[in-house]
């Protein structure tokens, strides 16, 4: 088996407001990516996705707060560690984070390079320009960026290569695990691929050793990741390999969800697009059974009340629902049917 | 779709050019189009193709540098504000940012109201001015007492989307222009989103034109597809034609950098 990069245990954040309410936005998240795998993050707007990815880098800032649970990166446990610590021998170093805007975060009046040695001088590393030079430029050769971008300024380049040149950066002390949130949303489809493409082939190269991606763009997850979990209101629903969730999902907003996609392939034009009612729940006072219930179409009274666990099974897939997976599956198929 | 197509809306020679000396810019070039009645049309492209250009230009909004549109085979004549007011009982539109579309300052009634004049229902007595609006909201499963005497800002962005889809139902145009209606929603709420549109269209039977970038979209729910480039249309036809046989090659680029999920995705191309 290969080496677990990064291990989480039933981590918990939440944020503060203002007026002191609790916002439960990360509720009991357990995940493990082991060494050259990519795990995605599925789900739709203001389901804890972001916060997720910003719960996992173990460096919180107000109005997010942590509460339970453990982060360990590589044998190493980063929990009740000094924010300025994690900050100094953690993030960068150890895990990478993309945020969804990644490419407004370059400094207009700075070249790329000076950036690059910037990321250098604050990690205590040193490294003579020359050096940092060559480390970059051996960098862009890998991901197929030009070398000239690293003496430009940010507003010289476009913004897919702003974006290329940002992952780049975040890549450039080789963490182990890389976070990318919504890496390619704002970019047109050809520079969305070049940026996926640009990813795999850290990946291979060894320059990062795991991925975390997280997308609501279906058919892109599918894509890069080897393994999706499925989020709703900052629980996971459901845990399956790339394949499995995309085309054999078991929960019932899972199976919502796959039921949206949209891709222009044949066959797709006459399929029935799932839409799923309602909103979701307020996590200021998350409801007390399952959290979907409310807009599930299979709900019965007993899922308001009681607390549904992970339900596992056959390897490491698991999802979070009392109707079992036998019936389930019965269910969706005797759906078919009738709509066939 | 009938044996005989009427034509809605068509265009010859269309072109928009914006500043002049250095700065000029060929937004739109010379293009043609026949839209007809009950269709639905997606015009693609990507960011900076024109295709927003084109959509104001047929609203209206901007004037055209050379071409003309023709409305249900007659030249468009918008020469005054209330030709143009004339011109805009056919033809409404959706925007890609619900909450830029609403005036802040104006109440929800208002908004509504505002439609129902628009059709000649200014002289109606309230209660049945308020009957229409509620079935309005009532058709994108909003509440209209739950809205009544509150402002824009104090809906949530599904909300004033389907709002927007409210007003179109009171109004019911000949054509609905959706330029990009679900770039700012994630995929989930796009399928809901759609669902209205389509029930909308046959409920009123109105030709819709979709303006976006989403090729997947365009597919899944267009007639006819027209792809653009650099302000040119590169090509047209069928939904099925196009995106599944596309011949120009700038078509068969952009479907190739679509991520699929049947087919395998290349990346090698880039």
């Amino acid at each position: 088996m290969a080496e677990v990069m990064l291990e989480v245990k039933e981590l918990t954040t939440k944020y503060i407001t203002r007026y002191n309410e609790d916002v439960f936005a990360v509720d009991h998240v357990s995940l493990k990516v082991e060494e050259g795998k990519s795990l995605g993050i599925a789900g739709e707007s203001g389901c804890g996705k972001s916060t997720l990815a910003l719960s996992l880098m173990g460096y919180y800032f107000a109005p997010l707060h942590y509460t339970s649970g453990e982060i360990i990166i590589d044998g190493r446990n980063i929990t009740g560690m000094d924010p300025d610590e994690v900050r100094k021998t953690i993030l960068g170093t150890e895990i990478s984070y993309i945020p969804q805007a990644a490419m407004n975060a370059l400094n207009p009046t700075q070249k790329v390079i000076s950036i690059i040695e910037d990321v250098y001088e604050a990690h205590d590393i040193n490294k003579t320009k020359k050096e940092v030079r060559e480390i970059a430029d051996e960098c862009c050769n890998v991901i197929g960026l030009p070398s000239e971008v690293l003496d430009k300024y940010p507003v010289e380049l476009s913004g897919g290569m702003k974006q290329r040149t940002v992952i780049a950066i975040s890549v450039i002390l080789f963490p182990k695990v890389l976070i990318a949130d919504e890496p390619s949303s704002a970019l047109d489809v050809t520079s969305q691929k070049m940026v996926i493409k640009m990813l795999k082939t850290l990946m291979d190269q060894g320059f990062i050793k795991s991925m975390i991606f997280i997308t609501h763009e279906l058919p892109l997850l599918y894509n890069v990741t080897d393994e999706i979990m499925v989020m709703y209101a900052g629980q996971i629903v459901e845990k399956a390999s790339a394949k499995e969730a995309v085309f054999d999902p078991l929960h019932p907003y899972s199976k919502g969800l796959m039921g949206s996609i949209i891709v222009p392939e044949s066959g797709l034009r006459n399929a029935k697009l799932t839409s799923i009612p309602g909103v979701p729940p307020n996590l200021k006072n998350p409801p007390a059974g399952c959290r979907f219930a409310e807009r599930c179409k299979y709900g019965r009274p007993e899922c308001r009340v009681i607390s549904v666990g992970a339900r596992e099974i056959e390897g490491s897939r698991f999802y979070r629902c009392i109707i079992p997976e036998k019936e389930l599956r019965e269910t969706y198929q005797r759906e078919a049917n009738h709509n066939a | 779709m009938p044996d005989e197509k009427k034509l809605c809306l068509s265009g010859s020679g269309l072109t928009k050019i914006f500043g002049f000396g250095r700065q000029r810019t060929l937004a739109v070039d010379h293009v043609d189009f026949n839209f007809y009645e009950g269709e639905i049309i997606s015009i693609v492209g990507e960011s900076g193709s024109g295709k927003t250009t084109l959509a104001k230009m047929l609203l209206g909004l901007i004037s055209v540098t050379e071409g003309e549109i023709y409305f249900q085979g007659v030249k468009r004549d918008i020469s005054n504000n209330k030709k143009k007011q004339e011109y805009w009982k056919n033809i409404q539109a959706i925007f890609q940012d619900p909450f830029s579309s609403y005036n802040t300052f104006h109440k929800i009634d208002s908004v509504l109201l505002d439609c129902i004049r628009m059709r000649g229902g200014g002289n109606l007595p309230y209660g049945k001015k308020v009957e229409l609006m509620a079935e309005a909201c009532s058709f994108v499963n909003l509440k209209f007492e739950e809205l009544t005497n509150k402002y824009p800002f104090e809906l949530s962005g599904g909300q004033m989307q389907r709002l927007m889809i409210a007003r179109i139902f009171l109004l019911k145009p000949k054509i609905l222009l959706a330029d990009e209606p679900t770039s700012m929603i994630d995929a989930c709420s796009r399928a809901t989103i759609l669902d209205y549109l389509m029930k909308l269209r046959n409920e009123i039977g109105m030709t819709l034109i979709f303006i976006t970038h989403d090729i997947g979209l365009a597919y899944y729910v267009s007639d006819s597809v027209y792809i653009m480039e650099h302000g040119k249309i590169v090509e047209s036809g069928s939904a099925d034609e196009v995106i599944l046989h596309p011949k120009a090659a700038y078509t068969q680029r952009l479907i190739n950098d679509v991520p699929k999920i049947y087919e395998e995705w290349d990346l090698s191309t880039v």
